[in-house]
């Protein structure tokens, strides 16, 4: 009778204790300066997780692990894309590993949740992914490596403008960037003298998106712009073609998101001649992209890079460059200011750091999809140079 | 899920004494908490001189842990004891997390409204409301009925939180959440010390709160619905009351709970209403072994650590593990880990004898 | 608005085939089987290997998704479900809630985690006008299969033989047993139906739903809420479930978007609280 609770006890002891046995370890070798890398490796976000992963691995393959005399080490953890994770583990890698950056953050509010942390202990956080453009006024020590969405948006409307649209319907994902594409959408449109009949927001876990196309089909617009998180975007464009959109006269545009690098040659045909404005394409023509996209597919099973394994990549150079110019100095205001005006090289074309604001600058493509060597690619014919994101102040 | 064991140990003596008895703290719940005070005082080792290699460096998880084990805590009371199925726990969980989010964003500053205690006292209220409010729809049906009736009302919750973006700050989240100092003198620090400590008092006295509960006549009444509810009305107990009343304070108890992790950490977020968080609490009452109120406990500290050791290892697929150890388990074990431990016990004595 | 009522029906039509297998195992069987959307993930992904890496043709992916999914189901039946008929129903959802980690897991270490894409064969794609309802051929297929297959099923569990062995192994297993009956290998052929069904669903719906290693979890949901409106007891509650919530969906989202989200789960909630044993039972027998 005893023994069962003497064992009870025990387990629930042994359970409380574990936690402890990891910091045994913890003694902190000299010369080696840690990076964090929070990504979403699990749940419906975990594709995008892989690539940021990819990118900052390859980045570091191709450039060594070793900085002003120190090591690089990159530990990575995944969040499974529940900010109160991504809040804990930002907090434990600060506390426990000593970080010198945090980087990752596949969605708008993990990225939000660590703000009041990363404020606190000083520590830069590179953001690889999240889109939403208040992001980096919510702590100072937020950057930048990936792309804000009206950024991405409001080229795409020039285009439209350009290209006789005079009426459109938007639909996007109802969370943080979808609202923030919508917004430079119209607000982009409607400066050219376009009009946006009706915004439609769809759920962020939505399956079916059958009867909100329906909707837009039906309020017969010029065009029809189209945001959702990449991840998503396979199984819209699916049932865009399968509406008949572009059969019914209406032009299918959007972000670069829809014909996401990751899931484009999966589309078929139906989505040649599509429309979009985005920072990278994996076709975009340089030796520099050519070499990054070979040693990623050959390093992640024939998998092409999209604009999150760019980010990743571009994020770890950033932090490379900071510590450079710093001269391993970990110090986190240091490093945020190193960062501040920055300008890099990178596989998307040139990208800076605008000081003001720590948010990225970078050229913005228009492409259309197109078949090039069996595949689909995004293919860049046109390009806006230098775009900042038009809602910081 | 019946037989509990705990019952079957209770030494021979007449009923009221073996109630007393029942009610009895025995010395593993000393332990079980003792450690957890000892994995809090182990912060201040360092700071008295001592080589001790035992680093406040897990502060933030424990925290996590004592609060999930404390949502499981809520859903234990409702399934365990009173038979009611629910998988929208999740709902009380995020309104008591805003409520203690929205509290102290607008009342930072001010010094009685701001204050941590008085904003887990709302979200418990809250929550115990809007629990009461809900509480009749639970009332009929089979468990897949009531099952499904709370996960409706949680995911119409979770597209509010979403929708009424003014207020609770949609997907993004709830931002600007500033915890001031607990009654004004201890201040929320970065290790998650102090966060440790008032999580480990809170979850503490509601956990002392439930055991007086379920070891009183009110919480064998609870038990005798469970068992069988039409005898149950036949004895005399009022049966739709008591479920109205046990379904309101499990929903306060979450939402205390959801409103320490909004205090915490700092920021609410619709993850908080999510339906997996409804999920995996219920997950940790059935892998912890419901019935017993530190199954929910247990099962949130073994199932937490184990995740986290896993996915430390292989952030990738870490998941795969965890299933192969939850269907593992229910092949050769009932009732979870205690269901584990009193297995293990059993075979052992066998052997003695 | 015929469009609509259209697509309702078409969605309504694909989630009863996903989820009928459930019902059927939950019903008749008494057991909870939450990893039901793995089944369906498994014809799906079969058929973006076999139409994606091989070239196979669509038609035979749907029979050999049936047939797989089948086979799974009956091995993993017979070498693990068959332990837990006598558990309680908590253990039922801790172990199949196993199942899923390990299927979401596995998949994405096989497949990865991006979304799988297919393309249906081109005389499926389209659309036609008909009564001035724009009609998508392929949406049609998938109603025309799944008529059929509702069809056949009230035929075979209402009037044959089979059916009526199953339904006395269902409300008496040792009585059946008595009079002969193999109600282990009753049992295993049904719940081996229900699998394949599922992994037919799977593969009919990998280019409308979206198939990624989250798919078993991401319906779950969908396959509760229809098992729960449409009751257990019989094969036509659900489908008229199904329907139902197929077309309030597509409806709700095209009139009033803005709340589009509420409305599946609102009907779900209103029709407990009045009909707590779900829509369209009969009188319960046990």
């Amino acid at each position: 009778m005893m023994k069962r609770r003497l064992l009870l006890a025990g387990v629930a002891a042994g359970a409380f204790a574990v936690p402890f046995a990891g910091m045994l370890t913890s003694a902190v070798a000299q010369e080696v300066v840690k990076i964090g890398l929070i990504a979403t490796l699990t749940g419906p976000q975990a594709s995008s997780g892989r690539q940021k992963v990819a990118g900052a691995r390859l980045f570091m393959a191709q450039n060594g692990d070793t900085i002003a005399g120190k090591k690089i080490e990159l530990i990575i953890k995944d969040d499974t894309g529940v900010a109160d994770q991504t809040r804990r583990i930002a907090q434990e890698l600060i506390v426990n590993d000593k970080v010198a950056f945090l980087a990752g953050f596949s969605l708008t509010p993990l990225a939000l949740a660590v703000a009041p942390v990363i404020t606190q202990a000083k520590v830069p956080a590179i953001i690889m992914t999240a889109g939403t453009s208040v992001i980096t006024e919510r702590s100072p020590y937020f950057v930048r490596a990936s792309f804000t969405l009206p950024q991405q948006t409001i080229p795409i409307t020039e285009w439209a403008a350009k290209n006789g649209i005079k009426t459109a319907v938007s639909l996007v994902s109802d969370y943080g960037p979808g609202i923030d594409a919508q917004d430079a959408f119209k607000m982009g449109l409607e400066a050219r003298g376009g009009k946006v009949v009706e915004q439609i927001k769809a759920p962020l876990a939505n399956p079916e998106f059958a009867a909100f196309l329906q909707r837009a089909k039906d309020l017969k617009p010029d065009a029809l712009f189209l945001f959702v998180p990449a991840p998503t975007a396979g199984s819209l464009m699916r049932q865009v073609v399968d509406r008949g959109i572009s059969q019914a006269g209406i032009k299918v545009i959007g972000t670069g998101d829809i014909t996401d690098d990751d899931q484009l040659n999966g589309m078929g045909d139906a989505v040649i001649g599509l429309t979009t404005s985005h920072f990278y394409s994996a076709a975009h023509d340089s030796p520099m992209n050519k070499k990054f996209v070979a040693d990623f597919k050959a390093a992640n099973n024939n998998l092409r890079p999209n604009f999150i394994g760019v980010s990743g990549y571009d994020g770890m150079h950033l932090m490379y460059e900071a510590l450079k110019k710093t001269n391993g100095n970990t110090d986190g205001t240091a490093l945020v200011e190193a960062m501040k005006g920055m300008k890099l090289e990178s596989p998307r074309g040139t990208f800076s750091i605008d000081p003001a604001t720590r948010d990225i600058v970078q050229d913005v493509y228009i492409r259309k999809v197109e078949r090039k060597d069996g595949e689909l690619y995004n293919i860049e014919f046109d390009v806006v140079k230098d775009v900042k994101d038009p809602t910081h102040k | 899920m019946s037989a509990v064991t705990s019952e079957n140990l209770r030494p021979i003596g007449t009923p009221s004494e073996q109630l007393v008895a029942a009610a009895r703290w025995r010395w593993f719940e000393f332990l079980f908490w003792g450690i957890a005070i000892l994995c809090g005082l182990s912060m201040f080792a360092p700071m008295l001189g001592f080589n001790v290699p035992i680093i406040p460096s897990k502060m933030m998880l424990m925290s996590e842990i004592l609060i999930l084990g404390l949502l499981a805590l809520s859903i234990d009371l409702c399934l365990g004891y009173a038979g009611l199925v629910t998988l929208g726990q999740g709902a009380f969980f995020g309104i008591g997390a805003y409520t203690a989010g929205l509290l102290a964003k607008h009342g930072a500053g001010v010094a009685p409204l701001s204050d941590p205690i008085l904003g887990l006292l709302a979200a418990g209220l809250v929550a115990g409301f809007v629990g009461f409010a809900t509480s009749f729809l639970v009332l009929r049906g089979s468990d897949l009925t009531r099952l499904m009736v709370t996960l409706g009302v949680a995911l119409i919750v979770e597209e509010l939180v979403n929708k009424l973006k003014d207020i609770t700050g949609g997907s993004d989240g709830l931002q600007g959440v500033m915890s001031s100092p607990i009654l004004g003198i201890w201040e929320f620090d970065l290790f998650g010390k102090t966060a440790f400590w008032y999580t480990l008092i809170v979850v503490f006295i509601c956990f002392w709160f439930c055991r007086r509960l379920v070891n009183s006549s009110y919480g064998y009444s609870l038990r005798a619905i469970k068992g069988n509810a039409l005898r149950a009305r036949a004895i005399g107990v009022p049966v739709n009351a008591r479920l109205i009343q046990v379904y309101t304070l499990a929903a306060a108890i979450a939402g205390i709970a959801g409103g320490l992790l909004a205090q915490t950490t700092q920021f609410a977020s619709p993850d908080m209403v999510a339906f997996h968080r409804s999920a995996d609490s219920l997950l940790m009452v059935i892998f912890g072994g419901a019935g017993y109120l530190y199954g929910g406990l247990i099962g949130s500290v073994v199932f937490r650590i184990m995740q986290d050791f896993l996915s430390n290892i292989t952030p990738q697929y870490w998941l795969f593990w965890v299933g192969v150890v939850l269907v593992l388990l229910v092949l050769f074990v009932r009732n979870g880990i205690i269901g584990l431990l009193s297995a293990a016990v059993s075979r052992s004595k066998g052997a003695g004898k | 608005m015929l469009t609509i009522l259209f697509d309702g029906i078409a969605y309504g039509m694909l989630l009863f085939v996903l989820s009928v297998g459930l019902c059927v195992t939950l019903g008749l069987m008494n057991f909870i089987n939450l990893a039901h959307g793995a089944f369906a993930m498994a014809g799906g992904y079969l058929t973006v290997v076999m139409m994606n890496w091989y070239g196979i043709s669509f038609y035979w992916c749907l029979p050999a998704a049936f047939i797989v999914s089948a086979v799974l189901g009956v091995v993993l039946e017979r070498t693990l479900y068959s332990r837990l008929y006598d558990k309680t129903h908590l253990d039922q959802v801790l172990f199949s809630i196993g199942l899923i980690f390990i299927a979401t897991a596995a998949v994405d270490y096989v497949m990865g985690a991006s979304q799988q894409i297919i393309n249906l064969p081109a005389e499926l794609n389209g659309r036609f006008e008909f009564l001035g309802a724009s009609i998508g051929v392929y949406r049609l297929f998938v109603i025309i299969i799944c008529g059929l297959l509702t069809v056949l099923l009230q035929y075979v569990i209402g009037r044959t033989r089979f059916g009526s062995r199953l339904r006395a192994s269902v409300d008496d297993r040792r009585v059946a047993r008595g009079l002969g009956i193999d109600v282990t290998g009753i049992f295993a052929l049904t719940f081996a139906v229900g699998s394949g069904l599922a992994g037919l669903g799977g593969a009919l719906g990998a280019s409308i739903l979206s198939m990624d290693p989250t798919f078993p979890l991401k319906y779950m949901i969908y396959f509760l809420i229809v098992i729960s409106v449409g009751g257990t007891t019989t094969i036509t509650g659900p489908f008229f479930a199904s329907i139902l919530l197929g077309i309030a969906d597509v409806a709700g989202k095209y009139f009033v978007p803005s709340i589009g989200g509420f409305i599946i789960y609102s009907i779900m909630v209103l029709v407990l609280i009045f009909k707590p044993e779900g829509l369209f039972t009969r009188s319960t027998r046990r």
